[in-house]
């Protein structure tokens, strides 16, 4: 996986690969059952309220923290959803008003479908908000992970 | 913030902080590995003292240089967040989509 992020620049970039038909990635990112049971980390409960994925159609889902607090994150489809591309607005039900723009593709070659999700916030202090934010996780890696942390700071600080 | 990320966008530099993980160190042990000059290696060491990477000491002759994790947290901690949020997320679906090819 590869993060691309500017200093200062409300984006975020993420490119990754999958061995699959891009068909299946479409899948599981627009049928409810299977959305629940990849997206975030295993230790939050997904439980997804609505998914419509056509153009102006609503998604809505709550992320539980092993107390049990619930974290609702919900927007719209803009465009209708297709296997090459989806457009997505998010806000976190807790910040209403600060809203950010989603932008998946993926890219399939010989059965390898290359992810790229493109995040755009209103500020460089919203993108740093994102995942912290809606979840009291604090940071969860420690400094052992410096190795990594230094190599994409790489694609950071160009 | 921004002396932080002009420090890291200097490769060297990040090998530095990398080598500094393994505890202090002085400056002859920092050159070595990267072919370069003491006072090169001196250089690089300043920028990332005044953007507040390292600290430094003396000991006897020699100056140590030492790793301050808190700014490097605070400037990446985000990057830390978010990263580990999506590689979770990845793995997960590679293994969802694992199961329904077997299953195709």
């Amino acid at each position: 996986m590869k993060i691309i992020a500017e200093p200062g620049v409300p984006q975020v970039i993420v490119i990754r690969e999958f061995n699959a038909p891009r068909a299946l990635l479409f899948r599981a990112y627009t049928e409810p059952e299977l959305m629940a049971r990849w997206l975030g980390p295993a230790e939050l409960d997904l439980v997804v309220n609505q998914l419509d994925p056509r153009h102006g159609g609503r998604w809505r889902w709550t992320q539980y923290d092993a107390d049990g607090k619930g974290y609702v994150f919900h927007g719209l489809f803009h465009g209708t959803p297709t296997p090459e591309r989806i457009v997505q607005t998010y806000e976190f039900d807790q910040a209403p008003g600060t809203v950010y723009l989603n932008l998946i593709t993926f890219d399939e070659v010989d059965g390898v479908t290359t992810l790229r999700q493109t995040t755009v916030f209103f500020a460089v202090e919203d993108r740093d908000l994102y995942v912290a934010g809606g979840m009291d996780r604090g940071i969860v890696e420690s400094m052992q992970n410096l190795d990594d942390l230094v190599t994409e700071l790489a694609e950071e600080a160009q | 913030m921004n002396g932080v990320f002009a420090a890291l966008a200097d490769p060297t530099r990040r090998s530095i902080l990398t080598e500094l993980r393994r505890g202090d160190a002085t400056v002859a042990e920092l050159a070595a590995p990267f072919s370069m000059s003491q006072p090169a290696v001196s250089k690089h060491l300043k920028v990332l003292e005044q953007a507040g990477l390292i600290s430094r000491t003396r000991q006897a002759t020699a100056r140590l240089s030492h790793l301050e994790a808190r700014p490097l947290r605070e400037a990446v901690g985000w990057l830390m967040d978010y990263r580990a949020y999506w590689t979770a997320s990845f793995d997960r679906l590679d293994a969802l989509l694992d199961d329904l090819q077997d299953k195709s």
